[in-house]
């Protein structure tokens, strides 16, 4: 990790602690150290809170969540939010964290892909499996053409003005990018796998009239293999019920879903186990000193991941931030039920 | 106990025994056959356990429903013979069933 002068102008948001993650783990660490004092922000790449909870089995009941015999991930995640509410955590969606460095004072500036910054003296990563990012195609060779050819996401729709585009998939990102780059492209091509799509039925129906106005091409069948040169894409190979064919295009926008990657997270100088970051269990610290992880990003003997396990490591790990956030504050251990001061954080008093 | 064999994209097979009752997949995690990632763990939401069915037994796995063709589509390589193996329930029936191992998850 390198040391770095703190950033000059308008300078980066101001915060006890940065958690990295806003699914359930990360969302009861804002109540955990909310009830010690310590404000947060929260992170996540995911435009909505609950991380794996809400973005993979919203609906499905999970059962081992202690006093809920039945709950779904996204009445979980509803009820952790009502919960940390009076600790008013400010969220941040759509972006990831991608560099950490610590200032000489010890406490952490982060950057986001999205050049937010932020200034904590308390780092909690609570990225579960790790961020959410778009699949790559197992194509032999793609990642020579990703970012000059292959794209995952439109940052700028100018870029395909004029171009021949092929996009891959049968959902709402494959159908949106579908209807709102065809005016640009030179040429729109839609590959799926099977004549029948998943996204909003009134997007279909606007890619069905572009395809029988020929504007749009449908391709009904899967990629084999990329030829190109240089990083610049030439031909696509697509199998077909009909056979092989080639198709000539200039850019390639491949959309099937997301998997979960540690992403920059690996580059930040922390002690890594594989794709886990090793902890101790009495503070669930990682080899740096303020920088916490809890939840099923980190190891330790034993561990099992479990909902139930990160809300544990959220409430010790809280009481080691607040030691580093207020090293002369007398900690005296208290209980919800009793004690007058939570209840007023609480807003119950 | 039901037989399930497993073959792998270079030839190797690898039988393991399922109790019934549970998936197919949750057979294939327990004996830790390859390539069968399972990242959702079960929850039809990652197309990480893709298999392609043995011809001969695919009238008994049965075809895939709607949720799962949906989910098919981040597959790689999908076929006819293609399942998600954690949306095939391990009955009497299944026994000596073979699957294949896609050469590719995504």
């Amino acid at each position: 990790m390198n040391a770095v002068e703190p950033a000059a102008g308008a300078g980066p948001i101001e915060t006890d602690v940065v958690i990295i993650g806003a699914g359930p783990c990360g969302l009861f660490a804002v109540f955990e150290l909310g009830l010690l004092d310590l404000k947060c922000h929260v992170v996540d790449i995911l435009g909505k809170p609950g991380g794996q909870c809400s973005e993979l089995y919203p609906e499905k009941p999970i059962y081992d969540v202690p006093a809920l015999p039945i709950v779904t991930g996204q009445e979980l995640t509803d009820r952790l939010l009502e919960q940390i509410k009076p600790f008013n955590p400010v969220f941040h969606f759509g972006e990831r964290i991608d560099a950490l460095a610590r200032e000489p004072d010890g406490r952490f500036i982060m950057t986001t892909d999205d050049a937010k910054q932020f200034r904590a003296k308390v780092v909690v990563i609570a990225a579960g499996g790790g961020s959410f990012t778009p699949k790559r195609p197992p194509l032999d060779g793609i990642e020579a053409y990703e970012g000059t050819s292959v794209f995952y996401s439109v940052r700028r729709m100018e870029d395909f003005r004029g171009k021949d585009v092929l996009v891959v998939g049968g959902g709402d990102s494959a159908l949106d990018w579908t209807l709102n780059l065809q005016p640009l492209a030179r040429s729109l091509t839609l590959l799926h796998r099977r004549d029948d799509f998943r996204g909003a039925p009134h997007s279909v129906n606007e890619m069905r009239r572009l395809v029988d106005e020929g504007k749009v091409r449908l391709m009904i069948g899967q990629m084999t293999g990329l030829d190109g040169d240089a990083g610049t894409l030439q031909t696509v190979t697509v199998k077909t019920a009909g056979g092989e064919e080639k198709i000539v295009i200039d850019a390639m926008l491949p959309f099937f879903g997301l998997t979960m990657k540690l992403g920059p997270i690996a580059d930040w100088g922390i002690n890594l186990n594989e794709n886990l970051i090793p902890v101790d269990t009495e503070k669930f610290e990682t080899s740096e000193k303020g920088i916490f992880a809890i939840g099923d990003i980190n190891t330790y003997p034993g561990k099992l991941k479990l909902i139930l396990s990160g809300f544990h490591e959220a409430a010790l790990m809280a009481q080691a931030a607040q030691k580093i956030v207020y090293p002369d504050k007398k900690v005296v251990f208290q209980y919800t039920t009793s004690s007058s001061s939570l209840q007023k954080k609480l807003g119950v008093k | 106990m039901v037989k399930i064999t497993f073959i792998q994209p270079d030839g190797t097979a690898q039988t393991v025994t399922a109790e019934e009752g549970l998936t197919v997949m949750e057979a294939a995690k327990m004996a830790d056959v390859p390539g069968i990632d399972a990242e959702c763990g079960g929850a039809c939401a990652c197309a990480t356990c893709h298999v392609y069915v043995d011809a001969g037994w695919r009238e008994k796995t049965g075809a895939p429903s709607d949720m799962e063709e949906d989910m098919l589509d981040f597959a790689f390589d999908v076929r006819e013979e293609s399942r998600l193996c954690c949306q095939i329930k391990v009955t009497a029936a299944l026994d000596g069933l073979v699957l294949r191992v896609p050469a590719k998850q995504f």
